[in-house]
């Protein structure tokens, strides 16, 4: 049953997690608490953190990835430096959110959900951020880019990636 | 604290962000600065004014002018003329401002706009994060009138019964008997919860009142744990809400410093305090059932009703769910008294309501106005009229699970009874509007996916319904419809509203419905392209 386990490396980012899922296991139903500080901590949440936060927590696996996989928020795949989120509300939908969508597709090169091959941008939808006056918009991390049209939305990625390069 | 001859607001709100109000705001405290003004002038930031997409707002106090589309470049300008000279530079675009009670906003010169702001009385005015000045401004009055007037649990829950306010997350459910069902409920422990897990597309009302004025939740969850007994609250709040939780936190932090919050309540033998729980982005969280499933940690799957959370809520303790708004109104009730609420709307819904109208708008934002105010008005007067000279086509009205409603309907007002005559609802108050170019049919389909991919599956009417909807919508909209199509989707999204375990999969007739009603010509035209494309 040795081969079973698996093995958690000690390093800083699991102990800061082993440290607030003690400081947190007293207060009831911690689970999505713990999850968004792994994700905040890993960026994303693989099986092995997935495990980690099962044992620690003292519930099965399988309601952790049950929880993981029904909210948006949590992601079990890695991702690019920086999230593109396009609003795909309704507000957003009737000022052409869609076809924002498809112009990066093409520009990107990658469907929603994927990520650029040298992991820069990682291409997701969302729905309703409540910047609705400004639709349609999409949020680049925690900035929010407002009354966008396909190329002002090229151009601002284009503009985002060398002002990082340059950096 | 010292005395300022000038306030200058500065309003924080997504679109103030992006337009560059820090860089203003910075460059216009170092000019008050280099000119000696820091002890006559202060600079504020304050929560949204409900003016969207002009740019950065500046708003002097108390010559009650505002100014927009501020760039760091006009503020020496706006320093030298406006503070020191004392007149307003027309080279910068101002217009007046009144933020008295039923504040006046001119959007343009000879646009006049009364708005009635209760919940949002605060949220532009004052620092959120500045106790003195919330305390000044009436901030915790009710529940000062509580202990002041030693008023009983009892009386608390009379005062808002007789109020008439309703639940403003959609359902609008007597507040003042969802509190005094949870008191009489028999169990140890009893919750107050905030419900701000605002996820309804076109809707972000209970995110600029959490952001503009925390104190009011902080006071109205207070006063609604001492009515019901609940000596713990919960805010649960969107984890994309970044501002809302901080600014919430930082009001429940000055609440407890004040003994506002805490083991012993402005020192009237009381319990009681509050903690923030982030959500993790699940539309049916909304909810209140499937909200305290994810509050106990668990996946946001509704539970069975009955039993109803005001007897088994929160760990199978009687709580009340609440939405912000809701709760934003209490503490006015109590401060005033059920007598002023009631002079504000109608007989069966009193009150305000915050709207946020959207979409082909000349001026999208957010209004409170009274509830009964006609569509008409909202669109056309606070909206600024339908964008680019265009035609009216359709408004939806509160969200994904609202309604469509056509020109002909425009008179119609908006509140809980008069919406229902008509088959609607008031949701969220969200007001999306469709100009003639729009297509219903497109809109339609979006409005599924949504419903398809927010559905938890737990249930097989809405599992499977949201899905076999959404594909008889994609054949519609290629071009691959027939015409008995329509009436599938009709019993379908009946057949649904019939059985489905939550308002999710029971709300999506309200889409289904007022669109092929009020819009079958256009679903039948696509059913005909169809058929001639076919004979060809």
């Amino acid at each position: 049953m040795e081969s079973k386990q698996i093995h958690i490396p000690d390093n800083a980012e699991y102990r800061e997690l082993k440290l607030f899922i003690e400081a947190n296991s007293s207060t009831p139903g911690p689970l999505i608490q713990v999850l968004h500080r792994a994700q905040k901590i890993f960026g994303y949440l693989p099986m092995e953190v997935q495990h980690f936060v099962a044992r620690e927590l003292g519930v099965p696996h399988s309601q952790v990835y049950g929880v993981v996989t029904f909210y948006n928020f949590f992601r079990t795949e890695p991702i690019g430096d920086h999230i593109v989120n396009i609003c795909l509300g309704t507000a957003c939908h009737v000022k052409g959110a869609s076809e924002i969508l498809k112009a990066l597709e093409k520009e990107l090169g990658i469907r929603v959900g994927g990520t650029t091959k040298d992991r820069f941008y990682t291409l997701s939808t969302a729905r309703c951020f409540g910047a609705c006056g400004l639709a349609p918009v999409m949020m680049v991390d925690d900035e929010v880019y407002g009354r966008l049209n396909p190329q002002k939305t090229i151009q601002i990625l284009k503009d985002l990636r060398t002002a990082q390069t340059v950096k | 604290m010292s005395i300022y001859r000038t306030h200058i607001l500065v309003p924080i709100d997504e679109g103030t962000v992006q337009a560059g109000v820090f860089e203003v705001k910075r460059t216009l405290e170092r000019e008050i600065r280099e000119r000696g003004l820091e002890g006559e002038v202060r600079v504020l930031e304050t929560g949204t004014v409900g003016i969207v997409g002009k740019g950065v707002l500046l708003a002097v106090y108390p010559d009650r002018i505002y100014y927009s589309g501020m760039r760091p470049s006009d503020v020496a300008l706006l320093v030298e003329e406006h503070l020191l000279k004392g007149r307003v530079p027309s080279s910068l675009k101002h217009a007046p401002l009144d933020l008295q009670d039923g504040a006046k906003v001119l959007h343009r010169t000879g646009l006049t706009l009364p708005q009635k702001r209760v919940v949002l009385d605060k949220a532009w005015k004052v620092a959120p994060d500045d106790m003195r000045e919330v305390l000044a401004s009436g901030g915790y009055a009710g529940l000062e009138r509580i202990v002041a007037d030693r008023m009983t649990p009892e009386a608390v829950i009379d005062e808002v019964k007789k109020s008439g306010l309703r639940g403003r997350g959609g359902a609008g459910f007597p507040t003042g008997l969802k509190w005094e069902l949870t008191r009489n409920s028999p169990g140890g422990r009893k919750y107050i919860i905030c419900n701000a897990d605002e996820g309804e597309p076109g809707t972000f009302k209970d995110r600029l009142i959490l952001e503009g004025d925390p104190h009011r939740i902080v006071e109205a969850m207070t006063i609604a744990g001492y009515a019901m007994g609940a000596t713990k609250g919960y805010v649960y709040i969107r984890g994309e809400y970044a501002l809302s939780i901080e600014r919430m936190q930082k009001a429940i932090d000055q609440a407890r410093e004040y003994g506002l919050l805490g083991p012993d309540v402005l020192e009237h033998g009381f319990a009681f305090d509050l903690e923030i729980k982030k959500g993790a982005g699940a539309y049916i969280c909304g909810d209140e059932t499937a909200l305290l499933e994810s509050l106990e940690g668990k996946r946001g799957n509704p539970r069975i009703k009955p039993p109803y959370p005001v007897a088994h809520g929160l760990w199978q303790e009687p709580t009340s769910v609440n939405n912000v708004e809701t709760l934003a109104n209490v503490p006015g009730i109590i401060a005033r008294g059920a007598g002023w609420f009631r002079t504000m709307g109608t007989e069966k819904s009193s009150g305000t309501k915050v709207f946020t109208i959207l979409g082909h708008v000349e001026h999208p934002g957010l209004v409170e106005v009274e509830m009964g105010t006609p569509l008409r008005e909202l669109v056309f007067s606070y909206g600024g009229g339908v964008s680019g000279g265009r035609k009216f086509k359709a408004a939806l009205l509160g969200g994904a699970s609202g309604v469509f409603l056509p020109e002909g309907l425009l008179d119609v007002r908006m509140d809980f009874e008069s919406l229902k005559e008509n088959k609607a609802v008031l949701g969220s108050g969200a007001v999306l509007v469709m100009d003639e170019d729009a297509s219903i049919v497109d809109m339609l389909f979006s409005i599924l996916k949504f419903f398809a991919h927010e559905s938890c599956g737990r249930c097989a009417p809405c599992r499977i319904g949201t899905r076999q909807l959404l594909n008889l919508a994609w054949k519609l909209r290629r071009g691959k419809g027939r015409e008995t199509d329509l009436d599938t989707m009709l019993r379908l999204a009946e057949l649904m509203c019939g059985t489905a375990l939550c308002p999710l999969g029971q709300s999506v007739i309200m889409p289904v419905r007022s669109a092929i009603e009020y819009f079958r010509g256009e679903f039948e035209a696509c059913v005909k392209k169809t058929t001639e494309e076919a004979r060809v």
